[in-house]
């Protein structure tokens, strides 16, 4: 009884990419002659019309540099930018829109938490804490400031389903650790990691946490007040909005007593040749002039999730992955890479007949765009003995038809290589 | 299937893939040249013997895609018993070939012409021809051992 009610679930569950496939005018477009089946979301997403028309919008009507001029121009393009900033303050549920930073992404996020945080409130012989499925955006610019103050990098180990081990990582927190970053959502397992237990342990013991949202925004309902995390970094790219635009959260105490990270114009109060005194945050981080049309593109982005529903999205998400999951499971020779319990739609494969990139190439000749290489996560392809995997990651705009096509694809690498 | 996917993908590379040739280590080699495209994570080692100005032995070890695997095993295969001046001339038409330089004659090339696909799919150009950015390093060296990129 309990199966059939669950297949009837299933029926009843709206198809999405029907829904939205039209406002991503990209879908429509072949490759190498066949129709394109997109499925890199977790590289970059494409972006909607709504997101397209903002952008094109603000250059036509818009267009002038922000927090300046008097004129008509300035005025509006500033309050475009500013009505951003508290679109994102919404998305993630921050108490004020002053905690939220524009950056060019989450890469930028972390080293200016690195380089500001971290050089101000982390020394020699003290500890930072990551975890074994880092993107390298996430652990190189630890690692700098680590090589630069004398401190120590520390790593949370994983099982081989690809989920923290959180009783290693309680014994890993000590008096000399400073701070923990970690992924909220793994870019190459699809892991959604448990960050409310991890914050809730760092901060027993008064140690700050950052997030890397890289994966989780376009995918989990994300509230930095219930998570109570210190920092948090989006890449707007990957929520479907352009390249080179994301934005920072902290918290407010943090962003206070943090130094500046560029110099320049916009970040100052008053400049003398003597000494300069530097303005309230957030602006004291978004020193010269900054990506205008991409922060008001993010916002519209981000409403643009918010209209569609966050909930709906994860549901058919998930439907997507489950689907996903059991259709590649019977893919002869095939292995998944990632299987935690609790994982967002991400797929990570090797074939045990084909190296990636000859899969990355025959899926491409299907119009298939999948992922294929180390996902800059070297040290996960270490963990697992790998040098590449294959990964097929799904936005709202996929449908269960993208992963028939991909399963096909995966037919005739079997065709030429088996 | 696309024509041009059967067409990077041709039997001889394939069959290279799966039973590579010369696929070993030379004890004492004259040169040992490590190979490693960051991007993808190919890894190749490729050891040479030389006598005078002579290539008498080359072989390779190593693991990646089909079609850096397959260019290696047959590079060794072309470059063995060759001059260097003429392995650098093979270098050459090969390079020519995978990046679309030159209209190569294919009846010429031989077993090199199986590698014209790879000029649809510049994302692979460097898969093809890692092994032979080794083999010229490992020519135009003096050390015994390099590693290149």
């Amino acid at each position: 009884m309990n199966l059939v009610m669950n297949i009837d679930k299933r029926e009843l569950l709206t198809d999405l990419s029907d829904l939205v496939r039209d406002d991503f005018p990209i879908l429509r477009g072949d490759i190498r002659g066949q129709q394109l089946v997109y499925l890199d979301n977790a590289a970059t997403t494409q972006k909607p019309l709504q997101v397209l028309d903002t952008i094109d919008r603000y250059y036509r009507q818009h267009n002038a540099n922000v927090h300046r001029g008097v004129h008509t121009l300035s005025q509006e393009a500033t309050d475009q930018f500013e009505e951003a900033r508290r679109i994102v303050a919404r998305y993630i549920n921050a108490s004020s829109e002053s905690e939220i930073v524009f950056v060019r992404g989450c890469t930028e996020g972390v080293n200016l938490v690195a380089s500001t945080y971290g050089r101000a409130n982390i020394g020699k012989a003290d500890e930072v804490l990551i975890s074994a499925m880092e993107h390298h955006s996430n652990i190189v610019p630890w690692q700098m400031l680590c090589e630069t103050v004398g401190a120590r990098l520390r790593v949370i180990p994983m099982n081989e389903q690809g989920e923290l081990l959180l009783d290693e990582y309680r014994s890993l927190l000590n008096d000399r650790t400073k701070i923990v970053a970690l992924v909220h959502v793994s870019n190459s397992l699809g892991t959604v990691n448990p960050v409310k237990e991890v914050i809730e342990a760092a901060h027993e013991r008064g140690i700050p946490v950052l997030l890397d949202g890289a994966q989780a925004m376009a995918h989990e309902s994300v509230n930095v007040q219930e998570l109570d995390v210190d920092f948090y970094t989006i890449s707007g790219h990957k929520v479907f909005a352009p390249t080179g635009i994301g934005a920072l959260y902290a918290k407010k105490n943090h962003l206070e007593n943090m130094p500046p990270y560029h110099g320049g114009g916009e970040m100052i109060r008053s400049v003398t040749f003597e000494k300069t005194t530097y303005a309230e945050p957030p602006a004291k981080f978004e020193a010269g002039t900054p990506n205008i049309s991409g922060a008001i593109a993010l916002g519209a982005a981000l409403s643009y999730v918010e209209k569609i529903g966050k909930e709906r999205i994860a549901e058919w998400e998930r439907e997507l992955l489950r689907y996903g999951t059991e259709r590649l499971s019977q893919v002869e020779g095939l292995k998944l890479i990632g299987t935690a319990s609790r994982k967002a739609s991400i797929l990570s494969f090797t074939l045990d007949y084909a190296h990636s990139h000859d899969i990355g190439t025959i899926l491409d000749g299907e119009g298939i765009a999948v992922r294929t290489g180390h996902h800059c996560t070297q040290p996960v392809m270490q963990f697992f003995g790998l040098s590449a995997t294959t990964r097929a990651s799904l936005a709202l705009y996929n449908s269960k038809e993208d992963i028939d096509r991909l399963v096909e694809g995966l037919e005739k690498v079997k065709e030429i290589f088996a | 299937m696309t024509e041009d996917v059967r067409e990077l993908y041709q039997q001889i590379i394939l069959d290279h893939n799966k039973k590579p040739k010369n696929f070993r280590e030379i004890e004492n080699p004259d040169r040992k040249v490590k190979a490693y495209n960051p991007l993808c994570g190919d890894q190749y080692t490729i050891f040479m013997t030389l006598e005078d100005d002579r290539v008498v032995d080359v072989s390779f070890q190593g693991s990646g895609c089909a079609i850096s695997k397959a260019s290696a095993s047959i590079m060794t295969e072309l470059v063995k018993g060759k001059t260097k001046e003429e392995a650098e001339q093979l270098f050459e038409q090969f390079h020519d070939l995978v990046t679309g330089k030159l209209e190569v004659d294919m009846f010429e090339l031989g077993k090199l012409a199986a590698f014209a696909g790879v000029r649809d799919y510049p994302a692979r150009v460097k898969c093809a021809s890692l092994s032979w950015h080794t083999m010229h390093a490992a020519l135009t060296t003096d050390t015994k051992t390099v590693t290149t990129e």
